[in-house]
């Protein structure tokens, strides 16, 4: 194809996203489109299945039937979330085992939120509220982006986040009621849960490298500070409703403006975690690459039997 | 002493399931693909599910105020009354596989006649848990017939995993005092009456997946009557963890 034909396939294609039509994975689409949202998809996978760990942590140590259930039932939704965006990466031509190679040799990225450990039963709430909270902040405008896949599956996944947020807050509501070790407990996730959570909308805008193109494919519609200022405006309010404090000094209502002022927020922290230095980088990526390597016996068991049972079906239809 | 032998009998079921269930969980996001991982926590749900039931009756029947927590979480190691076969570890996806679908196959059948038990809420939660236990046995037994017919490695894998559960199969069959009271009343499940369909149906699958059935004639019991394996007080450790260090508290 000459240049000029891919410039005008490349204008046609703006043109259908401008209109805000959905661009199909069998249709036509530049390069850069692919690999970005391979990039950011397998990404957003990476998060859901390694945010299983921190969370699948506290399964066998629920306090209630209710609660082991209820937690039982979320990991299970983000094995499924990670299930759905693996899939929509497939149509755009990369298999998961690749995927996961990307994972495992530390190529690609997850959220790193998923880095800090938890290490008591109100994480299994501070996570929910929280984490999930800002998870929804950032998915919500991707129900409309350009990818049909992606988009489609948005929409299934933010119903279902948005769902554990509040079963999340419910689990701080319990805490913020009950005793006052319950209500310590609560206080202390919040307030190691707090600064790592406004980092996960990532990093200030002057920062973030590849805002302005994904603006253009609608992969994002508000930059990372306005949506970091929308989570904060949203969860004050919350936190003040189960008597907890944000372990910020300088957080204050801004009148003039309308939102929240807030402290300064350590990225030095941020980077290290992102760059594999967190409380729990090395831990997540060997329990993935070791349920993979254990894995792989099962997983040959499994096509080797199911080769045989083509083969024998074969057989027989001769 | 009716109700104490019914009482037993309820709790000795539920605490199959809740054993189980824990043993499903230690393994959330370590499975060797995200279906399996999918799938067990699915199986871990229905047990709960069918173990809150009991428990709730349990406790009504109990008449003593008590909650379906306080009879999951706060009892001491010899009032749980699990078969040894659930408690046993997940050393690996064939042990997992191999443990479930032994339990599966027992679990049916008993469900199966636990339809027609005389006690209304024993009948209606088999109704709804036959559904469940019989996707369970499927799964199971799928990945029983992978893994046996699968690669050399699987096989010996596979074998060894049933070799080694083979002796805590026995015991499912054991009837206590609880359930021969139930039996006569007409509520319990009579499980001796189970156990030639039960090896009949392991035997069939066994040969189909190129496994041999084992051939031991010894066979350890003991969670019947409270006793149980080593791993039982690890279970309970991680079970009951947050119940013990924080008594008569609301989550």
């Amino acid at each position: 194809m000459s240049n000029e034909q891919i410039k005008n396939l490349e204008e046609i294609f703006e043109a259908r996203i401008a209109r805000d039509e959905k661009i199909e994975p069998k249709d036509w689409m530049p390069e850069k489109y692919r690999k970005t949202h391979i990039r950011q998809m397998s990404q957003h996978a990476h998060s859901e299945i390694v945010g299983m760990l921190p969370e699948g942590n506290w399964i066998t140590r629920a306090p209630s039937l209710r609660r082991k259930a209820a937690l039982l039932a979320k990991v299970q939704d983000e094995a499924g979330h990670g299930l759905y965006l693996y899939s929509a990466c497939e149509t755009l031509g990369v298999s998961r085992d690749e995927l996961y190679e990307q994972l495992h040799s530390g190529k690609a990225k997850y959220s790193s939120i998923f880095n800090y450990p938890t290490v008591t039963w109100a994480d299994m709430g501070a996570v929910g509220w929280l984490v999930d909270g800002a998870a929804i902040i950032n998915q919500v405008p991707l129900c409309n982006t350009s990818f049909g896949p992606y988009a489609r599956a948005m929409v299934r996944v933010c119903k279902e986040e948005s769902f554990h947020q509040r079963q999340g807050f419910e689990i701080m509501l319990k805490l913020c009621n009950g005793s006052q070790e319950q209500k310590d407990m609560a206080q202390d996730a919040l307030n190691r849960w707090w600064w790592p959570s406004l980092m996960m909308l990532g990093p200030t805008d002057a920062e973030s490298i590849h805002t302005e193109q994904s603006m253009k494919w609608k992969l994002k519609r508000k930059s990372n500070d306005d949506l970091r200022q929308q989570f904060i405006d949203q969860t004050v309010p919350q936190a003040e409703l189960l008597g907890l404090t944000i372990p910020d000094p300088d957080l204050k209502w801004n009148d003039e403006k309308g939102v929240y002022d807030f402290g300064e927020i350590n990225w030095d922290e941020f980077w290290q975690v992102v760059k594999g230095h967190g409380p729990c980088n090395k831990q997540r990526m060997k329990a993935r690459v070791s349920a993979w390597e254990n894995g792989e016996w099962v997983r040959d068991a499994a096509m080797a039997y199911a080769d045989k049972k083509e083969a024998r079906k074969l057989k027989e239809a001769i | 002493m009716k109700q104490n032998n019914l009482y037993n009998y309820i709790i000795s079921i539920a605490d199959n399931s809740l054993i189980l269930a824990q043993r499903l969980g230690e393994l959330c996001g370590h499975g060797p693909t995200l279906e399996t991982d999918i799938a067990g926590t699915n199986i871990s749900l229905d047990l709960i599910g069918q173990t809150r039931n009991y428990y709730q009756y349990a406790a009504k029947i109990q008449g003593e105020g008590k909650t379906e927590d306080d009879l999951a979480f706060l009892r001491l190691e010899r009032e749980y009354k699990n078969v040894l076969l659930v408690e046993q570890p997940n050393d690996h996806f064939g042990f997992v596989m191999g443990r479930q679908y032994l339990f599966d196959v027992f679990h049916l059948l008993f469900m199966t006649e636990m339809l027609n038990s005389k006690d209304e809420t024993l009948a209606a939660i088999a109704k709804k848990g036959i559904k469940e236990v019989s996707y369970h046995k499927r799964f199971s037994g799928d990945w029983v017939k992978r893994l046996g017919d699968g690669t050399e490695e699987s096989n010996a894998k596979m074998q060894e995993a049933i070799d080694d559960l083979w002796v805590y199969t026995d015991e499912l069959f054991d009837l206590t005092e609880a359930d021969k009271a139930m039996i006569a009343d007409g509520i319990g499940v009579d499980t001796s009456k189970l156990k030639e369909l039960y090896y009949a149906e392991i035997s069939e699958l066994l040969k189909e997946a190129n496994l041999t059935v084992p051939e031991g004639k010894y066979f350890t019991r003991g969670g019947k009557k409270g006793i149980h394996s080593e791993h039982m007080g690890y279970i309970l450790s991680d079970l009951q963890y947050m119940q013990r260090t924080y008594p008569n508290m609301e989550w």
